[in-house]
């Protein structure tokens, strides 16, 4: 309770200070808006439907880019983490492309695919699915050798050691993997709609910018802001309070 | 049931050269026996019972479970370890029916059969804890109706009470004596410790180290249940601890000869 009211109080006198600022006057409304007219942008794109229509286009190509990466980089990770040829094969090459910030793969994508959808969802695979199969892998290389024989002297082998032991074992590492792969995946769904205009909240982003409408982009910033911070408070968040309690990972207070 | 171990021998090779772990380990176990594998640490007891477990192969010699030649592991010998081992991902009851659940056996019948190791372990109010949430001495508890919930012929016991207080240690003596009794299961028990192989045995087998065979067989037919305490046993534990101590000098002597040799 108490961290949440400091929180509020943060962000109240943050706010406070930012209209403060404005009201001096150093630069020009267009350069430095006020809090008031992005408050009134975010208003007016919420009533007349172009904000939630950009939302709903963003959400769906995050939810299938983050959807793939997920169904590719898990099995992939589980791999990789019990096959020493895959990891020292697959794994080195997903090492090295973890170096590459995923937005250079769009000028490819365009390429292969053309100006479509599946072109800027390959932008967010390969933003996600990078962080998502190294965090598995490593959560299957760490699971307790303890675990393994225990469950093996109990009769479990081949894939019911995998579903049963070695997949929940990894399971608090492939959240964190799932979260960061969130995060990677949310920008680089940012990065490529900016770049590569067809609707979705980064064109909204680039429509401001054009219209020379700071009110706009800072509006849409908040917006971005805003899902990536719910999505982690509400569904990262949670899973990971329940894994800690149930693997008695919480620490007091 | 019946247990036989053949010439059984292993080497563990490593770039500081040849550790002969086992050698020449010819072991019978009658059925419904508690019989104790007694030795100091190293001497490759823990090895021998991976072995029977068939976690580890022998690199000769065999083991044989109703004369087939042990080659896997498998639900007839469960091994119990000094780490309770307990999955943290499921809860109490869960962990209990892992195994008949990996083997695919129906909900109802496994919550049925974790629910009577549970009673048999006094442990029924926990069935929905957390692992976290136990003793050391719970733990163990748990572990043990997790392997008894497969109904194995043979338990394998590595060391399980040595990393438990004394006083827990004790009252699970009484524990798995009473529950050798009611279950009539085969228990192959390793432990460094005299008195708790005294406690618990019929037989107990002094292994010595380097390499590891058995040097000497004691029966113990003090009348049961044993506690660590008792007279008798206290004597008997005298006598086993004097040949006990000889091995572990020898194998202190053969520790400091091969730092010697390497320096």
């Amino acid at each position: 309770m108490n961290g949440w009211r400091l929180r509020l109080l943060f962000f109240i006198a943050l706010l406070a200070a930012w209209e403060a600022l404005f009201r001096l006057r150093l630069w020009p409304p267009y350069v430095f808006p006020s809090m008031l007219s992005v408050g009134e942008s975010l208003r007016a794109g919420l009533a007349d439907g172009s904000y939630p229509l950009a939302i709903a286009v963003s959400i769906r190509r995050i939810l299938m880019g983050y959807g793939l990466s997920l169904a590719i980089g898990i099995p992939l990770g589980l791999l990789q983490g019990r096959i020493k040829f895959v990891q020292d094969t697959v794994g080195t090459l997903v090492l090295s492309l973890q170096a590459l910030p995923s937005i250079c793969w769009l000028p490819l994508a365009l390429l292969w695919f053309g100006l479509s959808e599946k072109a800027i969802l390959f932008v967010v695979v390969m933003g996600a699915v990078l962080s998502v199969t190294l965090a598995t892998a490593d959560g299957v290389r760490n699971t307790p050798p303890l675990y393994l024989r225990a469950a093996r002297t109990m009769g479990a082998q081949g894939l019911t050691l995998y579903t049963r032991v070695i997949l929940p074992a990894a399971l608090p590492a492939i959240i964190s993997g799932m979260k960061l792969g969130w995060s990677f995946a949310w920008r680089s769904l940012m990065a490529g709609e900016l770049l590569y205009v067809s609707l979705g909240l980064g064109q909204l982003l680039t429509m401001g910018r054009e219209l020379n409408d700071m009110s706009q982009v800072i509006a849409v910033m908040m917006v971005i802001v805003a899902i990536g911070l719910l999505v982690d408070r509400a569904l990262f968040s949670p899973v990971e309070r329940r894994i800690r309690e149930r693997w008695g990972l919480h620490t007091a207070g | 049931m019946k247990l036989e171990l053949r010439s059984v021998t292993k080497t563990f090779k490593s770039r500081r050269g040849d550790t002969r772990a086992l050698q020449d380990i010819t072991l019978d176990v009658a059925s419904g026996e508690f019989v104790c594998l007694l030795g100091p640490s190293g001497c490759g007891k823990s090895t021998l019972l991976n072995i029977v477990a068939g976690l580890e192969k022998p690199d000769s010699g065999e083991v044989r479970m109703d004369d087939q030649p042990v080659t896997r592991p498998g639900r007839d010998r469960v091994v119990i370890f000094q780490e309770a081992a307990l999955f943290p991902w499921l809860n109490v009851c869960d962990n209990v029916a892992f195994g008949l659940a990996a083997a695919g056996a129906p909900p109802a019948e496994r919550m049925d059969k974790a629910m009577q190791y549970l009673r048999l372990v006094r442990l029924v109010s926990f069935k929905k804890a957390f692992v976290h949430e136990l003793s050391g001495g719970m733990k163990q508890r748990v572990a043990l109706a997790r392997a008894l919930a497969l109904e194995p012929q043979v338990l394998l016991m590595d060391e399980p009470f040595a990393a438990l207080d004394a006083q827990t240690r004790d009252s699970l003596h009484d524990e798995l004596q009473d529950i050798w009794a009611q279950t009539g299961k085969t228990i192959l028990f390793v432990t460094h410790n005299v008195r708790e192989a005294l406690v618990l045995g019929d037989r107990v087998l002094l292994m010595s180290a380097r390499p590891g065979h058995i040097k000497r067989e004691f029966c113990c037919v003090l009348p049961r249940p044993r506690q660590i305490e008792d007279h008798a046993l206290v004597d008997a534990a005298r006598q086993v601890l004097a040949d006990l101590k000889e091995e572990v000098m020898a194998a202190a002597q053969e520790e400091a000869e091969h730092e010697r040799l390497a320096a």
